[in-house]
């Protein structure tokens, strides 16, 4: 069935009762355990997250989710993972679990029999992991390699340098894309081969924390590379799901920031009025808010399609791309009808706005994702 | 309602299938029109009428309606399956739009039974066709403001004042009408009644009104001291707001109960690939340029967002942070999409842009022209986008009045 035929047919959604009872947990857990104040809190704090809470959901069993069994996890899909991440943006929390969930993934596609068991378990169980696949050039095309791995006396000597690589500081492992033989590859680095090789990146989303990996001269054993048969569609499946998951941030961002607002609109006076009686902020708002229902809407398309062939790719690209406008709409206009408090960093408005933008940088924006429906598509 | 029978329901919907296939006209010699506010000529007319009927007596319209009254008494998926395929066929739109869609739901839900009786079998056989008088000349979007009066009369009713943009007003026998009866009342809304009138009465006179295409549809309704029983009081006096309300929950969709059929046909998104394709912009395919792609891919994506968000609306868990959001949110983003749809479809024709219906160098015979134009109807209609947005920033988002 070719692209277009989807298009004509009735677009799918559904939510599974794992779903729906992941999204309510999620939002009890994600409001009080990221509270703004604590979220400012952990921007002062080097490693950016609370390590209680990090093993508190792992204790959850959330890291396993997408892990089958017989790895140690509970064997549901990354449909499952949105309602947990959108909840994540709407508190503005911040751990390694969407890094760590994408390198298990990762792993569970394109891994070896024996990587998998050895990792698996340990990332299903709240041991960290991470993705370096951005590189200096900023190209959003994962197979567009710059960092080499080439084979010297048994080893596997790598070079270049990776950047974005998210809490690669508290990762046990990093899962890093190199080109060996002129192919796209993917190698397992763990911590130890790390050390002195890891520069904190100044990034604009405070609450996030992003390191650049220096991997010049860095030896490793052969049985740390992934089949190299797998690998690019391994990395097409990482921009799908780090995609995904994406969106469901930013949906949950959108959500949160437009509540953000309403509040100030609903208190805040000026010439005697409360400021959200003014149609210019009132009508405003509802334009944020349709944006954001639609872009929720395909969202939970995306999850619950995710993996179809065609139809889920599509999906994905869709909820990424509107996630993102709906998200940095949202969160512009929040500054702007916050007015002068609106321009200080006590505002949690910028929060929102500067996580915006860090979301539509990785794994590309809006224009980015419409060109990729465009190609499916005409 | 009750379950039904799975098996039953898969053999009604391929009968259905087979009868639109047969029975759709196809060499139809004049222009029909896309929506019920598009009717402006007795041919149309009385085409659009035998049409309905004809759909109504094969069991394909109110099938979910009760049988005592003159519907199908099936389940609402009977019906729901019949009207995908009339949308899907791109059958000629059923004509009594607003006996289908607001009337008709609003006898069964809270009328009486002698009311009941009385028409609901002729709104869906199109026998008895019926407007609404909401909208005065002086209040638009303000219905709370309606200034028609009704004064009671021994066991009538006398009206006077003006409805304007009533769909249909020149064929109309009957109208859902907003009067004023108290204009004492403590407050504006309570001074108002909702009547089910008669239209084909002296007193009342319909003058058609000619909308911005240059074609008809709707009338500016006069009433002179125009007499009608008492008894087309529906429920009581000083109701007339609240079943106005209701009414319009019917008509933006944010309550059910619709007797199905389309009653617009809307270029579906991917019919404008097809003209993307056709196009020429620059001497090329308009869908070569990556700009056009752009744009497209956004309002495709826009389109998909509206069928999610109905559907997303039907999934509680998914639609309980705000409620009522994507009910009364669907008429605002769907006018307002559709109309931008369409000027896009505009922009894709170069130079042929300037034709209008009717001249042979018009792309798909002005259709696109005619639809932007039209599309007006929608974000202006029903309470404009703009007051739309005063109730969603009120209603669903708390913001304070304006």
């Amino acid at each position: 069935m070719s692209a277009l035929d989807n298009a004509r047919m009735a677009p799918r959604i559904g939510l599974s009762e794992e779903q729906a009872q992941l999204l309510d947990i999620a939002e009890s857990f994600c409001r009080d355990k990221s509270p703004v104040d604590k979220v400012r809190a952990l921007i002062e704090e080097e490693g950016g997250f609370d390590d209680a809470v990090w093993r508190e959901i792992a204790e959850l069993g959330w890291l396993g989710i997408g892990v089958p069994e017989n790895y140690g996890g509970i064997g549901l899909g990354m449909g499952e993972l949105v309602p947990l991440v959108e909840h994540m943006g709407r508190s503005l929390m911040n751990t390694p679990f969407v890094p760590t969930v994408l390198a298990a993934q990762a792993l569970l596609r394109g891994g070896s029999e024996a990587q998998k068991e050895e990792f698996l378990p340990k990332l299903a169980a709240g041991s960290a992991a991470s993705l370096a696949v951005c590189e200096d050039h900023a190209d959003w095309n994962l197979e567009n390699l710059t960092a080499a791995a080439t084979r010297r006396n048994g080893k596997l000597v790598l070079s270049g340098k990776k950047y974005l690589v998210l809490h690669a500081a508290a990762s046990d492992i990093v899962l890093a894309s190199v080109a060996l033989d002129g192919q796209a590859a993917l190698i397992i680095i763990p911590a130890d081969a790390l050390e002195g090789r890891m520069t904190r990146e100044k990034i604009i989303d405070d609450t996030q924390r992003a390191y650049a990996l220096d991997l010049d001269g860095m030896a490793l054993d052969e049985d740390h590379l992934l089949p190299m048969e797998m690998a690019a569609d391994t990395l097409a499946h990482i921009e799908q799901m780090a995609s995904l998951l994406l969106a469901a941030d930013m949906c949950g961002g959108a959500f949160a920031c437009i509540d953000y607002t309403l509040d100030y609109l609903k208190t805040r006076k000026q010439f005697g009025k409360l400021i959200g009686s003014y149609q210019s902020l009132k009508h405003t708002m509802v334009d944020a808010h349709q944006l954001y229902e639609k872009a929720r809407s395909h969202l939970y398309s995306a999850a619950h399609v995710f993996g179809e062939q065609g139809e889920g790719e599509m999906a994905v690209h869709m909820a990424k791309a509107e996630a993102g406008e709906a998200f940095s709409f949202a969160a512009d206009r929040a500054i702007q009808f916050h007015g002068g408090f609106g321009f200080t960093y006590d505002c949690d408005a910028q929060l929102y706005r500067r996580r915006a933008i860090m979301g539509c940088a990785l794994h590309g924006d809006t224009r980015y994702h419409r060109r990729k429906i465009a190609e499916l598509m005409f | 309602m009750a379950d039904f029978d799975q098996q039953e329901l898969t053999e009604f919907t391929e009968a259905a299938a087979a009868w639109f296939k047969e029975n759709t006209p196809h060499d139809v010699d004049f222009m029909l029109p896309l929506t019920f506010m598009e009717v402006g000529t007795d041919q149309q007319f009385n085409f659009l009428r035998d049409w309905q009927n004809k759909v109504y007596e094969a069991g394909y319209l109110g099938a979910h309606w009760p049988k005592e009254y003159g519907g199908g008494g099936r389940h609402r998926a009977f019906q729901d399956a019949a009207t995908k395929i009339m949308a899907q066929e791109r059958t000629p739109i059923m004509l009594n739009a607003i006996g289908l869609n607001w009337t008709g739901p609003l006898l069964i839900d809270r009328g009486s039974e002698d009311e009941k009786q009385k028409y609901i079998k002729g709104i869906l056989s199109a026998e008895t066709i019926w407007c609404q008088g909401f909208s005065e000349p002086e209040h638009g979007s303000d219905l709370g403001n309606a200034q028609t009066r009704a004064v009671k009369d021994g066991d009538e009713y006398i009206i006077n004042g003006s409805k304007i943009w009533t769909t249909q007003g020149n064929y109309a026998d009957y109208m859902i009408l907003l009067a004023r009866t108290n204009p004492d009342a403590e407050n504006k809304y309570k001074g108002l009644s909702f009547f089910l009138a008669p239209m084909k009465n002296s007193g009342v006179e319909t003058v058609p009104i000619k909308k911005l295409t240059g074609e008809y549809g709707f009338t500016q309704t006069f009433f002179t001291d125009a007499r009608i029983p008492a008894n087309c009081l529906m429920g009581n006096e000083g109701e007339g707001w609240l079943i106005a309300m209701q009414t319009l929950e019917y008509e933006r969709g944010a309550r059910s109960g619709q007797a199905g059929g389309h009653v617009m046909m809307m270029a579906d998104p991917t019919d404008i690939l097809g003209l993307a394709r056709e196009a020429k912009l620059n001497g090329r395919p308009a869908i070569e340029d990556p700009a056009v792609q752009e744009e497209l891919v956004a309002l495709m994506t826009e389109a998909r967002a509206l069928g999610l968000n109905s559907r997303r609306d039907k999934i509680q868990p998914l639609a309980q942070d705000r409620p009522m959001s994507l009910a009364l949110g669907s008429k605002l983003s769907s006018t307002d999409f559709y109309q931008r749809l369409n000027a896009f479809a505009i922009s894709l024709q170069g130079t042929r842009a300037a034709y209008y219906v009717g001249d042979d160098s018009a792309h798909d015979n002005g259709i696109w022209q005619r639809g932007y134009l039209n599309s007006f109807s929608a974000t202006i209609g029903g309470g404009t986008s703009q007051i739309q947005r005063n109730i969603i920033g009120e209603h669903v988002l708390g913001l304070p009045k304006s």
